[in-house]
């Protein structure tokens, strides 16, 4: 290939925070025309080095190419006018404003200072026309899908002329209809002739898209290699670092009586409005059940009720048998639930406090850890001596504050703060949440032992891998319903991915089994 | 007194106390639309007060008749100086908004009245030369009907600050300037990521504000008190900031709740002359504003959708 065809080149480029590098001479070069994934773990050093790409970052050395000139990216101005727009993780995106004027922020259209809107609304539709991004010109962001969300934003750099295009973890927020339709649009524009990096952690897109892919891990690039010839396996070992396993270990279930029962529960939102709507749901003792749903379809909402750290509106909840409605949180507590929050630095920890009191926030007041109103610190200490051992939390000691932990550790602390308390109900909302592979396999192996003890685990999570390999039942959100609750043996992810959708069981069903018939179809004619 | 008479000085003097308020009101538009809190407006209209006073004893002699307009711009002035001080603490500083309004609050009277005595040897300037007084308003005076009643014998600073709302209702929604502000008082991050200098557009906003809040205070003391002291502002920057939420961070909004504001106001003052009213105890109609203010807020706040990087500091990447 020639010296000519690479739209880009990072050659050495280190960053460093204080004392820490968080890319460490790493190298990457884009071809014209080419999908380039960048793959790494959460924390690697992915966003780090797009960051300084496209300007919001300075390097603390190296040296980056663009169409074979040498520049310093000084601003996110620089990296647009050298072409490079990047499409964000989390959307760049104004809610109260519309998608134009969104999109023209920064690069109005005016007359002597007054905005040209119909103009720059014309300009929007051409390009949205123009690439295949159906969008609304004139829709508030707030009223608009996720998916029409993440369109107005890869609009915003084609509208500033961007010729390599950036996108960082796309597909997060996304349901699996909306992937499909997002690869498309990115082998489209590839078509058009712009160049694209994909920042991901998900294997099986880069092979569907990419035609590159660079591997970093902890901040340096382990390799480059031709996404078609290499396999799933050998870039998640590339990724670690260690062959790691896909598969959760698991017997069948054998389920007993139910431990939560939920009738006709309706929780509102902050906001006055409905966010769960009359649903019924049963977790039952030795079983775990998953929710799926697209973030904010109510599954934060159905949590924070049971747990008590919100009010239901009415229905009722019996956990263990016991009416738990609106009842505190301690008292829920007590009754025999374990939490593993969402959110687990706010909801999980107290991050200044010390590791060893983190681990009896659910218990000091009892003995032996506490006596006539005074705590009784040995005993809180051997205490979280005992959970470091037995969970392995990799700490320095137990009397380091919780926010010293790495984000895996700390959610270690937390798990066995709840699992040691041996709860009927075990919570667990996002466990893995931007933990890596081998703190993803730990925790599945912890929810597993526990319902295989004969506790009911109801595993909340945005990532439908994780609902479908853990769980033994697997109950769908939508809209602050629950639309359907399904076998995980008997589903499969396009199933999931139209419930997750809104679209009703039978029609989910109905578009599958066309889908399959069409496939075998066109497999008999290619024969 | 005849009805056309009672509407004319119900109008007039309702505009005449709305007056500060709508260009203060403004002023915390702005800035709140570019995400700073300046609850310093009441400071800064304290030092606008203070300055348009000795301007007005100092230059009467200079400029007759146009005195108080000059006295508006120099409160202005001083204003915008004052208002630095906010943006540098809570911008460049990254001070809590709130803490940074407060000293603000608390320095500006203490510093004015201290020069008040230094000068005057009195914690008052005693009686301006050149108060703003009652003008008619340039042809429309002779209107028929409406002319007697709204624009005769009338607030001139008041259809200033009506004239201000609706230019700067045009600079916020209509301008490039105005997107880019509201961009970064919204989502700082993503305007920088568009090429937006934030801090800059924050300065712009915090020092508009400035400037309005001390042509507001310029206001109070030469068309409402007609003098500068410790009393003279007394409160008027937080209804003011009452009005800016009951007007919805729109400026013709803000101008309106400033018009009620200074209609509630006006009432302690001409309930006398008003049938009904005039039974009421006059000490209720002075509690009536701060009442009115408290209960609008009650009812507004929360309700009223502020803009979301309100009050938080933005940290540049780098």
């Amino acid at each position: 290939m020639s010296q000519t065809n690479k739209v880009i080149e990072m050659k050495g480029i280190t960053k460093e925070f204080g004392n820490f590098r968080a890319n460490d001479n790493i190298h990457l070069d884009l071809n014209k025309g080419e999908i380039h994934a960048l793959l790494g773990e959460n924390g690697a050093g992915k966003s780090t080095l797009m960051n300084i790409l496209s300007g919001l970052l300075e390097p603390t050395e190296g040296e980056i190419w663009v169409n074979g000139n040498k520049v310093n990216i000084s601003s996110p101005d620089t990296a647009n006018q050298l072409g490079i727009g990047m499409v964000h993780q989390h959307f760049m995106l104004v809610d109260k404003f519309t998608v134009t004027e969104n999109i023209m922020l920064g690069k109005e259209k005016h007359r002597y200072g007054f905005m040209d809107q119909d103009s720059a609304e014309k300009d929007v539709q051409e390009l949205s026309d123009r690439y295949g991004l159906r969008v609304d010109p004139k829709a508030r962001i707030s009223d608009i899908s996720v998916g029409m969300q993440q369109r107005a934003e890869i609009l915003k750099t084609l509208y500033r002329g961007a010729d390599i295009l950036i996108f960082d973890e796309p597909t997060g927020v996304l349901t699996p209809q909306e992937i499909e339709e997002l690869m498309e649009i990115m082998q489209s524009l590839v078509n058009e002739g712009k160049s694209i990096i994909l920042i991901t952690h998900k294997l099986d897109e880069i092979k569907q898209v990419a035609d590159r892919c660079t591997v970093i891990r902890r901040g340096k690039s382990i390799d480059t290699v031709d996404v078609a010839t290499t396999s799933q396996q050998e870039l998640a070992d590339m990724m670690v670092g260690r062959s790691v396993s896909f598969k959760v270990d698991k017997k069948p279930a054998t389920p007993k009586d139910p431990v939560l029962e939920i009738k006709n529960l309706t929780v509102k939102e902050a906001r006055g409005y409905d966010a769960v709507k009359a649903i019924d749901l049963e977790v039952r003792a030795g079983e775990v059940l998953g929710i799926a749903g697209v973030d904010g379809n109510g599954q934060s909402q159905l949590i924070q009720a049971i747990t008590g750290l919100t009010k239901v509106d009415s229905g009722t909840i019996k956990l263990a048998g016991k009416d738990i409605t609106n009842k505190k949180p301690r008292q829920i507590t007590e009754t025999g639930l374990g939490h593993i929050p969402e959110d687990r630095q706010r909801y999980g920890l107290v991050l200044p406090m010390k590791l060893e009191e983190n681990m009896a926030l659910q218990t000091y007041y009892q003995k032996p850890f506490s006596k006539h109103g005074f705590l009784n610190h040995k005993e809180i200490k051997e205490h979280a001596k005992r959970l470091i051992e037995e969970f392995d939390v990799r700490t320095p000691s137990e009397e380091h504050s919780a926010a010293s932990l790495s984000g895996g550790n700390q959610q270690k602390a937390i798990i066995a703060r709840e699992i040691y308390r041996d709860p009927a109900l075990l919570i667990a909302a996002q466990p893995t949440r931007g933990l890596d592979v081998g703190a993803i396999e730990y925790i599945h192996k912890r929810l597993i032992e526990q319902r295989d003890n004969g506790k009911g685990v109801l595993l909340m999570s945005y990532e439908l891998d994780e609902v479908m390999n853990v769980s033994d039942r697997i109950a769908v959100m939508y809209d602050g319903n629950v639309i359907a609750v399904v076998n995980a043996d008997e589903t499969n992810e396009k199933e999931l991915g139209l419930l997750m959708a809104g679209v009703s069981l039978e029609k989910a069903h109905e578009q599958v089994a066309e889908s399959k018939g069409k496939e075998k179809e066109t497999v008999a004619d290619t024969k | 007194m005849g009805f056309m008479q009672l509407m004319q000085l119900i109008v007039s003097s309702s505009l005449m106390y709305a007056a500060p308020l709508i260009l203060t009101a403004l002023g915390g538009t702005f800035s709140e639309r570019g995400g700073v809190v300046n609850i310093g407006l009441e400071g800064i209209m304290v030092m606008g007060a203070f300055m348009s006073a000795i301007f007005n004893i100092q230059f009467f002699g200079t400029f007759g008749a146009m005195t108080p307009w000059i006295g508006l711009v120099a409160g202005g002035v001083i204003g915008l100086l004052f208002s630095v001080l906010h943006a540098v603490a809570t911008i460049n500083l990254r001070a809590d908004h709130i803490v940074s309004g407060t000293v603000i609050n608390l320095a500006a009277p203490a510093l004015a009245v201290f020069l008040t005595r230094a000068i005057f040897g009195a914690a008052q300037t005693g009686p301006l030369p050149r108060a703003f007084g009652r003008s008619n308003i340039f042809l429309l005076h002779r209107i028929p009907v409406i002319g007697p009643i709204f624009f005769r014998n009338t607030s001139g600073p008041a259809y200033l600050g009506i004239i201000i709302a609706i230019i700067a209702w045009f600079i916020l929604f209509k301008t490039r300037f105005g997107l880019r502000l509201r961009s970064v008082g919204e989502h700082p991050h993503a305007a920088e990521t568009l090429g937006i200098k934030v801090y800059t557009m924050k300065y712009a906003g915090v020092l508009i504000s400035g400037f309005l809040g001390g042509m507001g205070g310029a206001i109070q003391a030469q068309a409402i008190h007609n003098e500068f002291g410790i009393l003279t502002v007394a409160g008027q920057g937080f209804i003011a900031m009452a009005a800016m939420i009951f007007g919805k961070w729109n400026p013709l909004g803000a101008m309106g709740a400033a018009i009620f504001f200074g209609f509630a106001q006006s009432l302690a003052r001409i309930g006398n002359y008003i049938p009904i009213i005039q039974d009421i105890p006059n000490i209720w109609l002075q509690v009536l504003p701060y009442l009115l203010t408290i209960l609008v807020l009650v009812g507004v706040i929360g309700r009223a959708e502020a803009p979301a990087a309100i009050g938080k500091t933005y940290i540049k990447s780098k």
